[in-house]
């Protein structure tokens, strides 16, 4: 047997989460990620993705990178390095965006909330140093960029998590007032918490942002609830492919743009009228016109899994790739996401990946595969 | 029935010129929810330490290596339907794959039980 703690990431950790032994003595297998040791698991990757479906899972994602900007033209010089409207975002709202290369290519993808003063931003964990330094080098000296690296972030997310949040929140507004992707200051269990209704896994839930000497107190309150488990990446890789959002450096990258990523959701319609982001003449291009290639989802027949990397045919032609895939517990086969041409990237669509020299039938499909069980504004 | 092991995680039970091969108990837990295993078919020729079967848990697919030369006689056909058997079963009935044995000195260079326990123990 090969790879038996082979998580696909570097093999030397370089640091430890504020939760590190917390974690251990909770059973949590640690592996090397993003630079961090952090749970891949603790009782099993199918127990703890069912759960959080059902449930509610604690996630440690402390690794993140939690930016806080500040300074005068703010908005104007965001606008100039992501598409998404920065403008037009109200206090205690939040957007998906995405940090854009020159081309328009994704050099990562984030979440932006409007805190009172400033801009909030969550960066991905492996990549948070490169934003930082783009950040630096191309927005205007008046702002400034701090990293928040006191701060720890957890995730709550099942259909339970609202109940057990509320037990022991407190805050200027009911916790119920928050939607999804709204946040706000709150209390929890006397912590002062940044609290915002979002998250990667498809269901119901929350991130949590507190004070990194303060996150053992907080963990300790949710999982003391009977309907909160402390859940691992593993689960939290397989939750987000069912739910089918894209994980950065495996479905995103900076050969794809935002439109062949499937995330033209991101680019608000005045930036799409106006323009005036990195490789919008690229991007706007294939808003009209269609991407050359596209982020689909494939159901897989049988039972192999196919995997990140595996090529795509149609007959013999290779069109295309997987960027992530595995065996998804909720819907009880493998899937995968990947990339094809324009005209394969319609739902019904049939193509062929390769898996070790056998070829296997896939169904291009809409995504997600497990519907989301975001709380919205209206009815939710 | 000597049973002995490879430090790649493999038990090999030998009875005359043919064994059965399986993953430990130690690889099952260390890989966790296993959801497909590709055996190898009949008649396949295997080297030791070569490729011989893919064992594919949620998150990664793993090779499976020969223990020792030989020739497949059988592959363990219940893993198709029911692969969760190296889970709950790894050292009996969630077996991968029987092979004759073309040189049974080659087993004097795998681990006993408890040399096994040992170097699981030092990982």
């Amino acid at each position: 047997m090969t790879e038996i703690e082979q998580t696909g990431e570097e093999a030397a950790p370089t640091a430890t989460l504020p939760l590190d032994a917390w974690h251990r003595d909770r059973g949590g297998r640690m592996v090397a990620f993003a630079g961090y040791w952090m749970p891949i698991q603790y009782e099993g990757i199918m127990a703890e993705h069912l759960w959080v479906r059902e449930n509610a899972g604690l996630f440690d994602v402390s690794h993140m990178g939690q930016l806080y900007l500040l300074g005068e033209g703010l908005d104007d010089a965001l606008e100039a390095v992501l598409p998404g409207d920065v403008k037009g975002l109200a206090v205690g709202r939040m957007r998906y965006s995405l940090l854009l290369a020159e081309d328009g290519g994704i050099l990562d993808d984030l979440m932006l909330s409007r805190w009172p003063e400033g801009i909030y931003m969550v960066v991905n964990g492996a990549v948070k140093w490169e934003d930082i330094g783009h950040l630096r080098e191309t927005l205007p000296d008046a702002i400034t960029i701090n990293h928040l690296e006191d701060r720890a972030l957890l995730a709550l997310q099942g259909p339970k998590a609202f109940d057990a949040l509320k037990r022991h929140t407190t805050g200027q507004w009911p916790l119920e007032a928050l939607v999804f992707m709204m946040g706000g200051p709150y209390q929890i269990g006397g912590v002062d918490a940044w609290i915002s209704r979002s998250g990667y896994t498809g269901e119901d839930g929350f991130e949590i942002s507190v004070d990194a000497d303060k996150v053992e107190q907080v963990a300790n309150l949710l999982c003391g609830a009977p309907e909160v488990k402390p859940i691992g990446l593993g689960a939290r890789d397989s939750l987000r492919l069912e739910a089918g959002l894209p994980l950065y450096g495996h479905d995103l990258d900076p050969t794809i743009d935002p439109i062949e990523g499937d995330l033209g959701f991101a680019i608000q319609k005045r930036r799409r009228v106006e323009g005036g982001f990195p490789g919008a003449a690229r991007i706007l291009g294939h808003y009209e016109d269609g991407p050359p290639r596209k982020r689909v989802g494939l159901l897989v027949d049988g039972k192999l899994p196919v995997r990140e990397g595996a090529k795509l045919f149609d007959g013999e032609d290779e069109i295309g790739v997987v960027t992530s895939g595995g065996f998804a517990p909720s819907v009880g086969a493998p899937i995968a996401m990947g990339y094809v041409p324009r005209d394969h990237a319609v739902p019904g669509k049939s193509v062929a990946a390769e898996v070790r020299g056998k070829r296997v039938h896939c169904t291009v499909t809409a995504m997600p595969f497990v519907p989301h069980r975001y709380v919205r504004k209206q009815g939710g | 029935m000597p049973r002995y092991y490879t430090e790649e995680h493999e038990w090999i039970d030998v009875d005359g010129d043919v064994a059965t091969v399986g993953i430990t108990d130690f690889a099952q837990g260390q890989l966790g929810d296993i959801v497909f295993v590709e055996v190898p078919d009949t008649g396949a020729e295997l080297s030791q330490g070569g490729d011989a079967a893919v064992v594919e848990s949620v998150k990664a697919a793993s090779d499976v290596y020969a223990p020792v030369d030989g020739t497949v006689t059988e592959g363990n056909g219940q893993l198709e339907e029911d692969p969760a058997l190296v889970n709950s079963d790894p050292e009996g009935e969630g077996w991968f794959f029987r092979m004759t044995l073309s040189d049974k000195s080659q087993l004097d260079a795998l681990m006993n039980a408890a040399a096994y326990k040992a170097f699981c123990d030092d990982l």
